[in-house]
């Protein structure tokens, strides 16, 4: 081998490295619970929502499922101040991948709430509730339980999609991985330690979306 | 004055005319039952009184308020009458104390200490206090069909639709349901019940209808309706012939 | 005002887009025959085979592609390659769709009834034979649906190695804006772009779909 691999060089730069796993994790919770939150209001409007802007909801997620979130990220960094909508690398990471989880959370949640027996619906329709109470209190919370593991591996996903966010500054673990090779030339050793921060942050995220769902769906099973 | 009065009720599922002209009122405090052969429409009668099929011609009165589909009077009318399905329903994600707790929370906007004390009332009413805190899935069919009453109870209706309620049920835990709607009948909740519990039907209920190709083919007493039934129809499904 | 009109921004996209169409093509391809290998081993009856593989699957699934990429353009060359950006894109790609395609493939062929092997067996069949005769004609059918799907993330990952230097689409986009100054007008094309590569695919894999889901209704 013409050059050893020396991972003590490494041992210097921890500090870059932990900021970049902090701003990592910040983006992926931050990003997390407001995709989630859109991907549920995209879901409702598409399944029951007003007819007149399902089609917008539907235009929404099909253009953002079939570009690379590349696209999206530097549209929105570069291409919106063009027409005045200026934002910081953060603002401008948060909000594409806010807008991209968003679009692939509401196709997952929107299967978890037509998998909804329509008992559940009979039943809640006898009990006088209107349908946004339904939705609210019957049909919701099933519905995320039956693809709560659909969206854990989505949410991976966008974790590791994050790493494209350093293209524009953005401090997370590559940015700082780049920045370290820069600086010592040790691009291997570098970027092994990136992927292997990235590797653990998956199996926390994992544990940590298992943990999450014991708290919000207290039934392991999903009835019928 | 009736308290549920249906008036020349007809309903199609496309070319399939279901209902053929149904009549058919109940007095507050009367128990019905209705039974007939599978696909003679009864489900569907039942359906229609509680708004969950809409009606193609004729009217349907509870408590004096007509039956319109929109959502608003949709809901004013299933705030007067409850139903239990053959399924149960229950609410999975919910605990049994909470199914019954959710609908008078959330449509009564009753606080949450009131609806607990209204929930273990009722639940003590079907006999299953203690299952306050037990998940739907952790209870048997007969006790899951015990708290959908409960939960039904708790809206406090003036009348209960009940769609073949112990169908679904092994045949040990009929009774533990039957008894508690007999009770429900003793103190004179107003019941629509169709059923295939010819036993409890002729006990219990006040007037038996017996449905036959989506029309009140026969109407009565149990006694006359049992013991001498008029019709062909009616004696070929008591098994008379 | 700048000298370059729309036409010459879309022209050059067009230019640049079909390196992205022939990098997808080449990591597809690739990606298939190393997944079918995979797919094999994964299944076989040799343990260290199937631990191997199970390796493989995890670790290009469990990191980013964005790594990946890093890691075979700068890892290389620390052998001593001097190794251009599509080698290693190419290269990372051929991998990461593998280890995709392995897993989409292995549910497919779970999904065939154990009946299936067993009756193969049973007519004194080897792993092979049962395989090329029995399982994957049959895994074939309800594997293009989910196949045709991911191909869509296999052209949407193609950009990605615009940031190791190679010239695609994402790579070129970035380099007009530069020249042009216009990113909203040069985003929004590349974005339609690949739309245009895209939504095709997506759309077809969800009527294949639909239709495979009638044909089983059917039986």
């Amino acid at each position: 081998m013409a050059v050893g691999l020396d991972f003590g060089a490494l041992a210097d730069y921890a500090p870059v490295f932990a900021k970049g796993v902090a701003v990592t994790c910040e983006l992926t919770l931050v990003v997390g619970g407001l995709g989630l939150a859109l991907g549920i209001l995209c879901a409702w409007v598409r399944t029951q929502g007003p007819r007149v802007i399902r089609p917008f909801v539907s235009i929404y997620v099909e253009l953002i499922r079939n570009t690379p979130f590349l696209i999206q990220l530097f549209f929105i960094f570069f291409g919106l101040p063009a027409v005045g909508v200026s934002l910081g690398e953060m603002e401008a990471a948060i909000l594409a991948m806010v807008v991209n989880l968003g679009a692939y959370a509401c196709e997952i949640i929107r299967a978890g709430i037509e998998a909804t027996p329509r008992g559940q619906y009979e039943a809640s329709a006898s009990l006088a509730m209107s349908r946004l109470q339904t939705f609210r209190y019957v049909v919701l919370r099933p519905a995320l339980q039956r693809i709560w593991p659909a969206l854990t591996s989505q949410l991976v996903i966008v974790m590791f999609g994050s790493a494209v966010c350093s293209q524009i500054a953005v401090e997370d673990i590559t940015f700082a991985a780049n920045f370290i090779q820069s600086r010592n030339f040790r691009a291997f050793e570098a970027y092994i330690a990136a992927t292997l921060l990235y590797l653990a942050l998956a199996l926390l995220l994992r544990q940590g979306m298992r943990m999450l769902a014991l708290v919000l769906f207290p039934r392991r099973r999903a009835v019928r | 004055m009736s308290l549920i009065a249906v008036t020349e009720v007809r309903k199609r599922f496309g070319a399939n005319e279901v209902l053929k002209g149904i009549n058919l009122d109940v007095a507050p405090g009367e128990v019905i039952a209705i039974i007939g052969k599978s696909g003679s429409g009864k489900s569907t009668l039942l359906r229609c009184i509680n708004g969950l099929e809409t009606i193609d011609e004729g009217s349907i009165m509870v408590a004096g308020a007509q039956l319109a589909d929109d959502e608003l009077h949709l809901r004013a009318l299933r705030l007067k009458v409850g139903m239990i399905f053959q399924g149960f329903n229950l609410f999975p994600h919910l605990s049994a104390g909470r199914n019954v707790m959710l609908s008078p929370m959330v449509v009564k906007k009753i606080s949450a200490k009131e609806a607990e004390a209204e929930a273990r009332a009722r639940l003590a009413q079907v006999g299953l206090e203690h299952k306050f805190d037990a998940y739907p899935d952790e209870l048997s069919g007969g006790q899951q069909q015990r708290v959908a009453i409960a939960r039904a109870l708790a809206m406090r209706p003036l009348a209960l639709l009940c769609d073949e309620i112990t169908s679904a049920l092994d045949p040990e835990l009929v009774n533990e349901v039957l008894q508690v709607v007999g009770k429900l009948a003793e103190e004179g909740m107003t019941l629509l019940m169709v059923t295939h519990e010819m036993r409890f039907a002729r006990e219990v209920c006040d007037r038996v209808v017996f449905m036959h190709q989506g029309r009140v083919h026969e109407i009565g007493p149990p006694d006359i309706v049992f013991e001498s039934p008029k019709t062909l129809e009616l004696r070929q499904f008591l098994g008379m012939t | 005002m700048s000298p370059f009109t729309t036409w010459d921004i879309v022209r050059n996209l067009l230019l640049a887009t079909q390196w992205t169409v022939l990098l997808s093509l080449i990591a597809f391809a690739g990606g298939a025959v190393v997944a079918l290998a995979a797919l094999l081993a994964r299944t076989s009856r040799n343990r260290w085979a199937r631990r191997g593989t199970v390796f493989y699957i995890e670790l290009f699934q469990g990191t980013p592609l964005l790594m990946q990429l890093f890691l075979f353009f700068f890892g290389l060359s620390l052998l001593g390659l001097n190794v251009p950006p599509w080698l290693a894109a190419a290269v990372a790609l051929i991998l990461w769709t593998g280890a995709f395609l392995a897993e989409i493939w292995r549910g497919c062929v779970e999904a065939i009834p154990r009946g299936q092997w067993e009756a193969s067996a049973s007519l004194a069949q080897s792993y092979f034979e049962q395989m090329r005769y029995v399982i994957l004609p049959q895994a074939l059918r309800i594997a293009v649906p989910p196949t045709v799907g991911f191909s869509v993330q296999v052209v949407k990952a193609t950009a990605l190695t615009s940031i190791i230097g190679f010239v695609e689409l994402s790579k070129a986009s970035t380099m007009i804006t530069n020249a042009t100054f216009q990113p909203f007008v040069v985003y929004g094309f590349a974005a339609l772009i690949y739309f245009a590569l895209c939504w095709p695919l997506s759309k077809s894999s969800q009527l294949l779909e639909r239709k495979l889901n009638v044909a089983h209704r059917r039986h």
